[in-house]
């Protein structure tokens, strides 16, 4: 949208000006507009944290020119996707995938979340088996013991009525 | 469809900015990653598969209660300025609007007409169920999404792994599949210079920042998104009671940041209000950069009363309604860019002066 661009307020520098920085020091605001390079002297980041790139993260992570003797050599099943596709994309071909690199999938889920172990909602789904059944009742009245600690008690009798509907008897 | 589309009203319900703090938080979003067991995710399905995918979510979607004056809107059949004003209200992501080399087949979105609500289909998972609200409501935005989820889940069958979790395309998202993120204006951290500290108390917590227009994109106009940055091993509610705690704490100095120029800089704070004021009120050409930097001042100045008007629904409105595709869709053609500065100018002119009252402006 930077229809017409600014030059930086650094010293001799004509370079566009990305920053747009204003401090107020003793009463006196003052405004600069400043390229990267002189923004960086200045200490100011101009480059907001972006998404974590799962890709450059898995290459930080096992930096070796020839796959690791770990590395998964099969394809996924169902996608046909490798484990150097997902290496170079940062992203899964399908949910089998999850299952056909099991191991690497635990470890890396550990090293970006510190954990692998889903503890929020527990899916039901359309035709649950009495498992699936058990597991979504733990995981509502987790929620149930939540909602009541936080005294969100109308979050509480929802989730009470939703425990009635799954429980035998 | 392409005329309806973008006149709908979708997505704008936030601006009334009827939440709590909708002075400093303008709104709330809770985004939930899905994806369809039996089905290769997006990247890799076909022009064939993905409309299977996009029939599957639309029909289940008819069924849930929040169908009720929904419109299902297919990127293929829309206008490439449909699909901007739609990018612009924050319904779609740039990569599904394919502004570049068009947009795919199969790839939609399912807007709710009665519930701040919708469902990205064919992104880069095969749903994104979305709540966008005004003011700090992460638990309201996360109970939304969350029944939208489970209506959807009664007739789909999402990828669930008993350990991980919800599957997504990207690892991520795995686990709740659930990002919710605040939209921030700071300007009085920014001008005390006390922003950076209290970016990296947010990033100490586990949570991430961003500029106005998500992922990578610059700070403008002193607006920060912060959201969550891991999606696994804590419940959802952890996430929200985390989010909003925090949150607050960043309110409570953004306050006392204000008070602080206020006190210690109260002139030329003042000084620097009523001229982002003036200059709005009586400016013939706008950049949308420079209106965001300007309206910046004046929600300052709303926000500790120095100024007696607009009101945070007028700047809110002015925010989203006078970005380019907004312009030319009231226009009703394409705009030049002297041509689109200028209807800029004068549609903020109009709302400043109260000539425009909300009902009748560009866009609804």
């Amino acid at each position: 949208m930077s229809e017409a661009q600014r030059e930086c307020d650094g010293p001799d520098c004509g370079n566009p000006a990305v920053v747009h920085w204003t401090q107020v020091v003793n009463n006196e605001s003052s405004t600069q507009y400043l390229c990267k390079a002189c923004a960086a002297a200045k200490g100011i980041s101009t480059d907001p944290p972006a998404e974590l790139d799962v890709s450059d993260f898995l290459a930080q992570l096992e930096p070796t020119e020839s796959p690791p003797a770990s590395e998964p050599s099969v394809a996924c099943g169902f996608c046909e996707l490798t484990f150097a596709d997902f290496r170079n994309t940062g992203r899964l071909g399908c949910s089998h995938c999850f299952t056909t690199f099991d191991a690497n999938m635990r470890r890396l889920l550990e090293r970006i979340h510190g954990s692998s172990r889903h503890v929020g909602k527990v899916y039901l789904p359309p035709d649950p088996a009495a498992a699936d059944i058990d597991r979504r009742l733990d995981g509502l009245r987790r929620s149930l013991r939540r909602a009541i600690e936080a005294e969100d008690f109308e979050r509480a009798a929802l989730l009470r009525d939703e425990i009635r509907e799954h429980e035998p008897g | 469809m392409d005329e309806t589309a973008a006149n709908f009203d979708f997505g704008l319900g936030w601006l009334n900015a009827d939440g709590p703090d909708a002075d400093i938080v303008l709104s709330t979003r809770v985004r939930l990653a899905r994806n369809l067991q039996g089905h290769p995710y997006v990247a890799r399905a076909s022009d064939g598969q993905r409309e299977v995918i996009c029939r599957t979510v639309a029909r289940a979607f008819e069924k849930t209660s929040m169908q009720r004056r929904a419109a299902l809107l297919r990127m293929t059949e829309m206008s490439e300025r449909a699909r901007r004003v739609l990018l612009e209200r924050r319904l779609i992501s740039r990569e599904i609007a394919g502004l570049q080399d068009g947009p795919d087949g199969g790839v939609a979105v399912a807007i709710a007409g009665e519930s701040p609500v919708s469902v990205l289909i064919n992104e880069e998972d095969h749903l994104r169920l979305q709540g966008l609200v005004g003011g700090l409501r992460v638990a309201d935005a996360w109970s939304m999404v969350d029944r939208l989820d489970e209506e959807l889940g009664r007739g789909l069958h999402f990828a669930y792994h008993h350990e991980f979790g919800y599957l997504t395309c990207c690892p991520t998202n795995v686990g709740t599949g659930m990002r919710a993120s605040v939209l921030l204006h700071l300007p009085g951290l920014v001008l005390t210079k006390e922003i950076a500290r209290a970016l990296q108390g947010i990033s100490e917590v586990g949570l991430t920042f961003r500029g106005l227009h998500g992922e990578g994109s610059e700070v403008v106009g002193n607006f920060f998104q912060v959201s969550n940055q891991t999606t696994l091993g804590q419940s959802e509610e952890d996430l929200v009671e985390h989010l909003t705690r925090v949150v607050t704490t960043v309110l409570e100095k953004e306050r006392r940041a204000r008070e602080v120029l206020q006190r210690d800089a109260g002139p030329v704070t003042e000084d620097k209000i009523w001229r982002a004021y003036g200059l709005l009120r009586y400016a013939r050409t706008l950049e949308y950069e420079e209106l965001v930097n300007l309206l910046s001042g004046v929600r300052l100045g709303v926000s500790l009363q120095l100024l007696p008007s607009p009101s945070v629904y007028s700047l809110n409105r002015i925010t989203i309604l006078s970005q380019s595709a907004h312009l030319e869709e009231a226009a009703g053609r394409v705009l030049t860019p002297a041509e689109r500065g200028a209807q800029r100018a004068e549609y903020v002119r109009r709302v400043l002066t109260g000539e425009d009252p909300a009902t009748s402006v560009p866009g609804d």
